[in-house]
This record gives C-alpha cells, sequence and structure tokens, in this order.
C-alpha cells in the first residue's frame, strides 16, 4: 500500500448522561494525533470540536459513537447518536439556541454554542438529523 | 505575568502544579460557561472560573490550556485535582469573587483577549 493510502482509524463509544466519561473520547483523540506529530494547531482545532460533538451526545442524546480517519491530508471526526434527533437544524445551528438540561447548565454547558463552534474550527462541517431521528455529524480538517 | 506572581496578588492556595509557578502567563479570561471559553478562547490564557467539576480540566486540555483559578472558595474534588496532575496542570483557588480576582489581576497588569466580532 503507498504511503500515502494509510488511514489510521479511532472509534469511541460515548454514553448518554456519562458525564464523568465525558472527554475522555476527545482526550484520547489528540493523544494520538499529537503522537503522529499533527501540527498543534489542528490537534487544537480537532479536539474542540470533537470535544463539543462529545459533550453534545452525552447531555442531548440516547448515546452514540465518535469515530476518527486520520489519512496524509485530512482529519474526518464523525459523532454519530442513536436518537432522538433535532427537529429544527437552523434554529439548533444558531448561537444561543439551546435545550440543555439544568444539569448540563450547571457543568457549565448549554450556551448554544457548541454547533456554531464545530462549524468555525472545521473546514468542512455537516450534520443530518430531524425529530425521532439519529444525528451525524461530520468534520473534515485539512492537514 | 508569572503564576507565582498571580498567587501572591489573589493570596491564592496551590491545589495542584506547584512546580510549575514560575510559569507565565500572558491574559486571562474569566467565565463559569464551559461553552463559551471554548467558543472564545483562542490564547493560552489563565482561566478563572467558579466551576469545579471535571469538564473544566477538560475543556482546558482541548484548548492546551494548563493554569486556572477557582475563586468564590470552591474546591474541585481530588478526582479532579488528579486529572490536572496528570497533564501538568496548575490549579489554584482563592476566596475572592469572580469579578474582584479578576480586577486585582487586571489592575496589575495582566491583560484581556480579544474575542472575534460577527
Ligand atoms: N446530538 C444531538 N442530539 C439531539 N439534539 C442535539 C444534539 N446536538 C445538538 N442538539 C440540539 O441542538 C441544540 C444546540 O446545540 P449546541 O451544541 O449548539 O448547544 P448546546 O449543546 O445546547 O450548548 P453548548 O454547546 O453551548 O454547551 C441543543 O441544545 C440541542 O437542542
Ligand atoms: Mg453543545
Amino acid at each position: 500500500m503507498a504511503e500515502s493510502e494509510k488511514t489510521i482509524k479511532l472509534e469511541y463509544e460515548v454514553g448518554k448522561e456519562e458525564f464523568s466519561k465525558a472527554g475522555l473520547a476527545s482526550s484520547n483523540i489528540k493523544k494520538v494525533l499529537n503522537q503522529i506529530g499533527i501540527d498543534a494547531k489542528v490537534v487544537r482545532r480537532v479536539a474542540i470540536a470533537a470535544y463539543e460533538s462529545e459533550i453534545n451526545i452525552v447531555i442531548h442524546s440516547e448515546g452514540g459513537k465518535i469515530t476518527t480517519e486520520i489519512s496524509h491530508d485530512k482529519i474526518t471526526v464523525i459523532a454519530h447518536d442513536k436518537g432522538n434527533g433535532i427537529e429544527n437544524l437552523e434554529k439548533a445551528m444558531t448561537k444561543g439556541f439551546s435545550t440543555a438540561s439544568n444539569e448540563a447548565r450547571e457543568m457549565g454547558f448549554g450556551a448554544g454554542m457548541g454547533l456554531p463552534n464545530m462549524k468555525r474550527t472545521s473546514d468542512q462541517f455537516s450534520i443530518e438529523s430531524s425529530k425521532g431521528a439519529e444525528t451525524r455529524v461530520e468534520m473534515i480538517f485539512n492537514i | 505575568m508569572l503564576l507565582k506572581e498571580a498567587k501572591e496578588i489573589l493570596d491564592a492556595e496551590i491545589l495542584a502544579g506547584e512546580e510549575y509557578m514560575g510559569r507565565e502567563v500572558k491574559a486571562a479570561f474569566s467565565c463559569d460557561l464551559m461553552s463559551d471559553v471554548l467558543a472564545f478562547v483562542d490564547d493560552k490564557v489563565l482561566l478563572l472560573t467558579g466551576l469545579t467539576n471535571l469538564q473544566v480540566i477538560r475543556t482546558a486540555e482541548m484548548l492546551d490550556l494548563s493554569n486556572i483559578v477557582f475563586v468564590r472558595g470552591k474546591r474541585p474534588n481530588e478526582d479532579v485535582c488528579r486529572l490536572a496532575k496528570e497533564k501538568k496542570m496548575v490549579l489554584m483557588g482563592v476566596r475572592h469573587t469572580l469579578f474582584e480576582a479578576s480586577g486585582l489581576l487586571y489592575k496589575s497588569g495582566l491583560g484581556a483577549i480579544e474575542i472575534e466580532g460577527e
């Protein structure tokens, strides 16, 4: 296999309302990216976006997983959960919109900044969801 | 500003990372909302906050922040301190309010960060 075709794939389960473990997946992703020598600025952007998506799975969904693929020219992070979906995507993408629980707010979340922040920190951002369905966020970072 | 200077100014107690008090910080950010820390902080600032849960350490970790001051007399638990030590972070605790701690540091020359406009 040619050098440029090698990819590394990481996959982490993220549990619903598992506050004590929240951030572990993103922490591991960050560690791996640092170990393979990805530029620190890129690592920081990936870490922020992965962490925002991880927290969203913990506080808003029924649980899911975060998959990261590292190839020679890009890093792809996919946060995919089991529901219960987002009714109005446009609203969800608006800064300040949040349906976070009191518990999440007490932890310091629920400002309605997460999805806009994932869009800001990534080079390509897409989100698929609907009411009662799964939510899938895909973010690409050029290396 | 050196962390040991900040410690004197704030009359702070060191909760983790005593060996790193020679570190320098160029600016600070005061906030109880981790969402906003993640959205607005682009520099390696000193973080002042009244929250003490594990997600404060995780937030700092993602942003490459290594130095945190807990205000209003709040103290993180052992698990939180352990993770911070693992990440080579400095944690300090002060009795001041967030406003007062920020003001004391600002008065002594520690600056704010610029945030992106719309
Ligand atoms: N994985 C998800 N499943 C279901 N709903 C979601 C999911 N992610 C986001 N949402 C919905 O979109 C809203 C906006 O998400 P966003 O991450 O921008 O803000 P937040 O999580 O509420 O607060 P913050 O990210 O600032 O802590 C959420 O409040 C929630 O209603
Ligand atoms: Mg969020």
